[in-house]
């Protein structure tokens, strides 16, 4: 095997882009947001900030899945929960999310049946193995995690099980992207863009943003070396005055991204519209199931009736997946808001920025 | 979460199959990325192989950053 981590972690590389970085720098201020929390933790981890020219910030947008999942949905989690004969699995980290009520953690301390999974295959699984109960699995994420839900539904219906259902509420990028751009109080001067999201749909998805907004967009690996070598060639394409999609992860994504990961995809999904934590409704920027899968659709098959969500009063989440504030800036951080006791979902998650931003905050 | 961890692929049984990295090995579905061998490298999210990393171009990008240090090196020399 090639020396794969090491190569791309090199301090003396890192340096060397930043000095690159450095010698490109304009004048004007410039914000970069990247759109994943794996590059959030990379960013916070490695200290890239310290290696950026002053004027050049980084800004952690909408990419922590289970960030942008709206209140409403957790309650209905919550509510699910509660019903005899259901089990709710989940990816681990939606744990601890507060919704209006409660966390799922607590509801399972209170003996609530609550099965955490690594793949959504694993909640397939159990569900074959007790007949008996109905699983319901809470896909959340985006078009990384989207066509590993739409697999399980697929592979559900090919064992013939009638007992397991989805709770989606799981999102495509780019038009949270628009929604970004569109809104006049973000600045946005370019994006690096989710390497994994690319990775299965492939790197044309930001074309119409970039034709449209003028806004440079570099798909990026998740290696320090990775970001510094996006920021500069955001910094290129900037300098040059253009607005086009670059790759910087060559090693994994292409232009058509995975086509049989799309397929799946597509068999299973339909956009929809869909609520953000922060952004709001954004039309068109979610997945539900199709006609022919509704059978599979936890909304329909055991609906709940839910007083409004609210949120934690004080909460900044939503500036932060907006990049309008850094995590610091919120008056709960690292005050009553900590990993330990998170008070909003950005804290919680090892994607979120809150979270990492505490991790973080000395290094 | 991203791993973002290349993943040796060890053995293949219609669609599924084991990876491995750092020692450490995971059951995967290939049911999202088909046609792929032993010896492939591909990235896992949440139990499913998502894409394959292309070796020769990882190869590529870590000549670059050699050539990149070099010239820093150099240049600091001068």
């Amino acid at each position: 095997m090639i020396r794969y981590m090491e190569e791309f972690r090199s301090a003396a590389g890192s340096r060397a882009l930043a000095a690159d970085i450095r010698s490109l720098m304009p004048k004007q201020e410039l914000a970069f947001m990247e759109i994943c929390g794996g590059h959030t933790l990379t960013a916070l981890k490695y200290g890239l900030a310290k290696l950026l020219p002053e004027g050049l910030s980084l800004k952690s947008g909408p990419g922590c899945p289970v960030c942008v999942t709206p209140q409403r949905y957790i309650d209905t989690a919550l509510a699910l929960t509660a019903r005899p004969g259901i089990v709710v699995a989940t990816f681990g980290d939606m744990l601890r999310v507060p919704g209006t009520d409660g966390s799922l953690l607590e509801a399972k301390a209170r003996g609530a049946d609550i099965r955490i999974c690594l793949s959504p295959l694993e909640a397939v699984a159990f569900a074959q193995a007790n007949p008996e109960r109905e699983v319901v699995f809470l896909g959340i994420g985006f078009e990384t995690t989207a066509p590993t839900a739409a697999a399980a539904v697929i592979e559900a219906e090919e064992r013939g099980l009638r007992n397991f259902s989805l709770l989606t509420a799981l999102k495509t990028m780019p038009a949270a992207m628009r929604a970004l751009l569109e809104s006049p109080t973000v600045r946005i001067d370019g994006f690096i863009c989710p390497g994994h999201v690319t990775a299965v749909a492939g790197g044309r998805i930001y074309e119409p943003l970039a034709d449209e907004f003028h806004v440079p967009c570099v798909v990026s690996g998740f290696e320090p070396t990775d970001m510094l070598r996006s920021i500069l060639m955001l910094l290129r394409q900037v300098r040059e005055k253009r607005g086009e999609v670059e790759n910087e992860y060559t090693r994994v994504v292409g232009r058509e991204g995975n086509p049989a990961a799309r397929g799946v995809m597509e068999r299973v999904f339909v956009p929809a519209d869909a609520v953000w934590r922060g952004l709001g409704n954004i039309p068109g920027s979610g997945l539900e199931l199709k006609v022919d899968y509704t059978r599979f659709d936890a909304d329909r098959r055991f609906p709940v009736e839910l007083p409004p969500p609210r949120e934690y009063p004080g909460c900044r989440c939503g500036d932060v997946m907006r990049g309008t504030i850094d995590p610091p800036a919120c008056p709960l951080f690292a005050r009553t808001c900590r990993p330990d006791n998170p008070l909003g979902a950005c804290m919680v998650s090892a994607e979120g920025a809150c979270g990492i931003h505490y991790s973080y905050r000395d290094a | 979460m991203c791993l973002a961890i290349p993943m040796e692929v060890k053995t293949i049984e219609s669609d599924k199959g084991v990876v491995e990295a750092g020692g450490v090995t995971y059951e995967v579905s290939f049911r999202l990325l088909p046609d792929i061998v032993p010896g492939d490298y591909v990235i896992v999210h949440a139990g499913f192989a998502i894409q394959k990393l292309d070796q020769e171009d990882a190869a590529e990008s870590i000549r670059l950053f050699r050539e990149i240090e070099e010239a820093e090196g150099k240049a600091k020399n001068e």
